[in-house]
């Protein structure tokens, strides 16, 4: 059991665990003090001092994120030491800071500006020491921009990137006056192992590290009335979207979404979803098929554990990192792009348009889908696949500029052809969810029977743990899998790439029996991925994933082979799952990449 | 001035002494808690600045209980103005060596290590031919304990304790969060006394002749002998090795050129004091001397009247500005804003109140900065400007 030991917070005298920081103790207290190094997804560095507070007989002034609280201990959070001090600390900061907020992306949330503000720091007699450095901007990058005028140096993305995705790919070089967070030889951030999942960005206070963004390019095609702009939404921009615009994390906001989509101009609103349950059936008969080719015919080419390949920063993340380990990974698309290859042939061809004239928008809660959709290979369908891919962020911009008052905008339903869904397709968005939708489908594909998991809820594939595993046992299969019947089907998921790594050591050591696996590049999933609102912590993941789980719950279908849309693809159009025009649009490859 | 304030001359650390092997063999005969004991009543302090009980460091380490501890010794001397730690180490190596080996026996550390200065590898070929000679006796008294060098890279920033630890352990050598404290969680996170060259070789004076010996010199506070690096104005730059205690005054009678403006105390990140306070000045840790007593891991440069304080302080800043390890807030901004804002009052750019925005700073950075190095860079600043406005100025 743990003691607890008594301290003082401003006179009050309160209880609290030991090995509590005096930040966390404040909290407890409602006292709130300001911090910007600190995030909670990360470890302690104290190197930003501007949570400094005073302690009782000790001389100097103690970072309250990084020092723990001792019994007796007497905490001034608001002496005049460390009101000036403070405020001294920041007017520091912002002398380093190309403080150019009006023509910032961050403008509005930046958290250097929110201090400044709180703090009132109106005469900044410093000297600027921005114009004394050769700054550049790195925007190489279709997902990432990194602007060093405005790196305050907490290191958050350095801790991130290291922590979170063991990437490594940012760094802190040099020192002193030069010391600045940067990549490998300080080559561009798109030459680098970088996923460009964009957890940086959303662990990054200020506006040095943002997505690129194409909101004017969109507004531009909207307004062109020679071109057919339609949209989609990934799985995950539902119950994130709120957040941005006056809702708590884990309001699901689906039907006000599509709405605000039509009311901005879109020409069709449809749902990212529905190629998610297209993936389960394009990924679901290829674990099948892999199985047959390594149990029946043992053929030494075709590699288990089969991973999954919707996330696109995992993508990038294997090819830099394990890039002999390529042919593990499915072959389908991510669901955004087997959505683009569709919106300009079926689609096209359904509406009797031309697929020139298609603009293909998508929202994602990812950065990485912008590199993605940028690849060369995603133009299967003659033309660029996707032409622009926003964040939920950038949406909620959008929507700002359109003056729509979102929470009071009425809900309405997605376009048909290609936005109907089942729940199957919504758990995509948190982690685990594309294992359960494959197991819900596939189990049933081969046996004829639903899983036999209560409420089809397949819970030992949910939840916040890094590395979950789950086995399911198919007995009495349909003729047709005969040799299926006694598996053990072995299942492991993972997200961050921190934990992305752990399974990827397991496969390279020929340990890992797994037959497939579920990989996301983001903490909790596309939930919680870098395009998503800022701030995330633990407990928002945990209420969006909560959204998600509701979101499937309350849908009247729940297994991907029961959309009717996917039916009626394969009818008119796909003939099967991995049929040949399957093959040509839905399905990609995967390049090497050099490992720094 | 009372006699005990002089300057008094000592040879301790370089006297020529061969008999190391048996102040090992007659020391690790000995109970860990009575050496602690004597260490203690020497009262010896940490010679590397900071000055630390030398005694309780040991003391705190042996309690901690853990399989594993390490012995560090401190050859990162990277202060400006100092420079006695290599000639310790080329001279009297054997004094060091047996001053780890016998810590080790104290706290049950079986590994140590030298954190050589980088600009120090011209140190190496002697130092290792004295560790292999030193080891192999260790081994004939059966003695388990091991001595490697790691070269430091040449980061001023090393020297601090924790970002020693770190660089060891092939990161950035960046200051830790404290707590906790090394005699807790060091290097690898294991328990680890972390000593100075010349604290060290302080202990073989203490092991062999007793801690009588070394408290009978210095004064109250300040006890025993130190080193001092001995540069600027001076006719005979050099290391002496003196008593703690002395009157400034005293100082600069024996060592200065008889223009002496100010001394420079501490090196770069120590106190200046000028001509008017050299009476009222004492060298050494806390409490009343005379009327200011400094602490130094023994930088002594002086000044004669031909130099601008101004130079003098530009000098100092451009050193931080670019040793400062840069992480933290107070100490990276600070330096640079110190450093430009002195520059921008001498050309008129700023106005001469601007200096009291900048000592307001050197308050901030004191109180906040992550690390003892970041909260005293200041120092010099602060006393510089305090007692040489006049030249910053015009």
């Amino acid at each position: 059991m743990t003691k607890n030991i008594k301290i003082s917070i401003n006179g009050i005298p309160i209880e609290v665990e030991q090995g509590t920081t005096i930040l966390d103790a404040a909290r407890q207290a409602g006292v709130i003090i300001p911090s910007l190094c600190y995030h909670k997804d990360l470890c302690i560095a104290g190197n930003c001092r501007v949570c400094v507070v005073e302690i009782a007989g000790q001389k100097r002034l103690a970072a309250a994120c990084a020092t723990p609280c001792e019994e007796e201990m007497e905490i001034l959070t608001n002496s005049l030491n460390v009101l000036h001090s403070r405020k001294q600390i920041i007017e520091l900061l912002l002398s380093e800071h190309n403080a150019d907020c009006t023509s910032c992306f961050k403008n509005g949330s930046c958290e250097l500006q929110k201090l400044a503000s709180d703090y009132k720091i109106l005469k900044q007699d410093f000297i600027r020491l921005v114009p004394f450095k050769n700054y550049t901007i790195d925007k190489f990058s279709p997902s990432i921009i990194k602007d060093d005028s405005k790196c305050i140096r907490c290191q958050r993305c350095v801790r991130t990137c290291a922590e979170l995705q063991g990437i490594n790919a940012l760094t802190v070089a040099y020192k002193g006056d030069q010391m600045k967070i940067t990549t490998f030889f300080e080559k561009p951030i798109n030459d680098v192992v970088c996923s460009t999942c964009g957890q940086c960005i959303n662990h990054c206070p200020t506006g040095a590290l943002v997505e690129r963004n194409y909101i004017e390019k969109v507004w531009d095609a909207i307004a062109d009335k020679s071109k057919h702009v339609i949209v989609q939404t990934a799985p995950a921009v539902r119950v994130g979207l709120g957040e941005e615009l006056g809702f708590g994390p884990g309001e699901r906001v689906t039907g006000k979404m599509v709405t605000a989509l039509k009311r901005l101009g879109f020409d069709a609103v449809m749902d990212t979803d529905f190629t998610a349950d297209l993936t389960i059936m394009e990924e679901g008969t290829e674990l099948l098929t892999r199985l047959k080719s390594v149990l029946v015919d043992h053929d030494p080419k075709v590699k288990l554990p089969m991973a999954t390949s919707c996330s696109p920063g995992w993508i990038k993340y294997i090819e830099h990192l394990f890039p002999d380990f390529l042919d593990h990974l499915s072959t389908c698309k991510s669901p955004q792009q087997m959505f683009g290859a569709l919106a300009k042939t079926y689609y096209a061809k359904a509406r009797n348009l031309d697929p020139e004239k298609i603009i293909s928008v998508s929202i994602m809660p990812c950065t990485a889908k912008k590199f993605e959709a940028a690849r060369p290979e995603m133009h299967d369908s003659g033309y660029r696949d996707v032409d622009y891919v926003l964040t939920t962020r950038e949406l909620a911009i959008m929507i700002k500029q359109a003056g729509l008052d979102f929470m009071k905008l009425d809900d309405s339903h997605f376009d048909r052809l290609m936005g109907e869904s089942t729940g199957a397709a919504v758990i995509f968005g948190a982690t685990g969810g594309v294992m359960e939708a494959a197991l819900r489908t596939v189990y049933e594909l081969v046996t004829g029977r639903e899983i036999p998991f209560k409420n089809l809820n397949i819970t030992p594939v949910r939840g916040m743990e890094g590395v979950k595993e789950a086995s399911v046992k198919i007995e009495n299969p349909l003729e047709e899998w005969t040799f299926l019947d006694g598996v053990e089907l072995k299942c492991a998921v993972a997200h961050g790439l921190v934990n992305a790594h752990k399974i990827m050591e397991l496969i390279r050591l020929g340990k890992a029996d797994y037959h497939f696996v579920e990989i996301m590049a983001c903490p909790g999933g596309c939930l919680g991925g870098g395009g998503q609102p800022i701030p995330t912590s633990p407990e928002i993941r945990k209420k969006r994933a909560e959204a998600i789980y509701a979101e499937d719950e309350g849908m009247p279908l729940r297994k991907s082979h029961q959309n009717p849309e996917i039916i009626k693809i394969y009818k008119d159009f796909l003939d099967h799952p991995l049929s040949e025009k399957s093959h040509h649009l839905l399905h990609t490859h995967y390049v090497a990449r050099e490992r720094f | 001035m009372t006699a005990s304030y002089q300057l008094k001359r000592a040879d301790f650390i370089f006297k020529n002494e061969n008999d190391w092997e048996q102040v090992l063999q007659k020391s690790i005969s000995r109970s860990p808690q009575d050496l602690i004991n004597e260490l203690i009543s020497s009262e010896l302090k940490g010679r590397g600045g900071a000055g630390f009980p030398t005694g309780l460091k040991w003391k705190l380490t042996a309690e901690v209980s853990d399989s594993v501890k390490y012995v560090i010794c401190n050859a990162d001397e990277g202060e400006p103005g100092t420079f006695k730690d290599r000639e310790i180490l080329s001279m009297v190596p054997y004094k060091v060596l047996t001053g780890m080996a016998v810590c080790a026996h104290v706290i049950g550390a079986k590994e140590g290590y030298i954190y050589l200065r980088g600009e120090y590898f011209f140190l190496l070929p002697e130092l290792n031919k004295s560790i292999r000679e030193f080891e192999y006796y260790c081994k004939e008294i059966n003695l388990d304990f091991t001595i490697r060098i790691f070269m430091g890279s040449g980061a001023y920033i090393c020297g601090e304790e924790t970002a020693l630890f770190e660089s060891m352990e092939g990161k950035r050598g960046e200051p830790r969060n404290k707590p906790p404290y090394p005699s807790n969680y060091g290097y690898m996170g294991k328990p680890t006394v972390i000593n100075n060259v010349e604290t060290l070789a302080h202990t073989f004076t203490i092991f062999k002749y007793g801690a009588k010996r070394f408290y009978d010199l210095g004064v109250q506070y300040s006890r025993g002998s130190k080193l001092f690096s001995v540069s600027g104005d001076t006719p005979k730059p050099g290391i002496y090795e003196l008593e703690l205690g002395m009157s400034l005054a005293d100082f600069v009678e024996e060592f200065g050129d008889g223009d002496t403006k100010a001394v420079q105390v501490g090196g770069a990140s120590g106190f200046l004091v000028p001509r008017k306070r050299f009476n009222e000045t004492a060298i050494g840790f806390q409490g009343k001397l005379v009327g200011i007593s400094l602490p130094t891991g023994g930088s002594m440069m002086l000044f004669n009247s031909s130099r601008s304080m101004f130079n003098v302080l530009d000098n100092y800043l451009e050193f931080f500005r670019e040793e400062s390890c840069g992480q933290c807030t107070p100490c990276r901004v600070g330096c640079q804003q110190l450093l430009k804002g002195i520059k921008a009052v001498k050309r008129g750019e700023k106005n001469a109140k601007y200096l009291d925005k900048l000592l307001r700073l050197t308050e901030t950075m004191k109180l906040t900065a992550k690390c003892g190095l970041g909260q005293s860079v200041a120092n010099s600043f602060s006393s510089i400007v305090e007692n040489f406005r006049e030249e910053m100025i015009y």
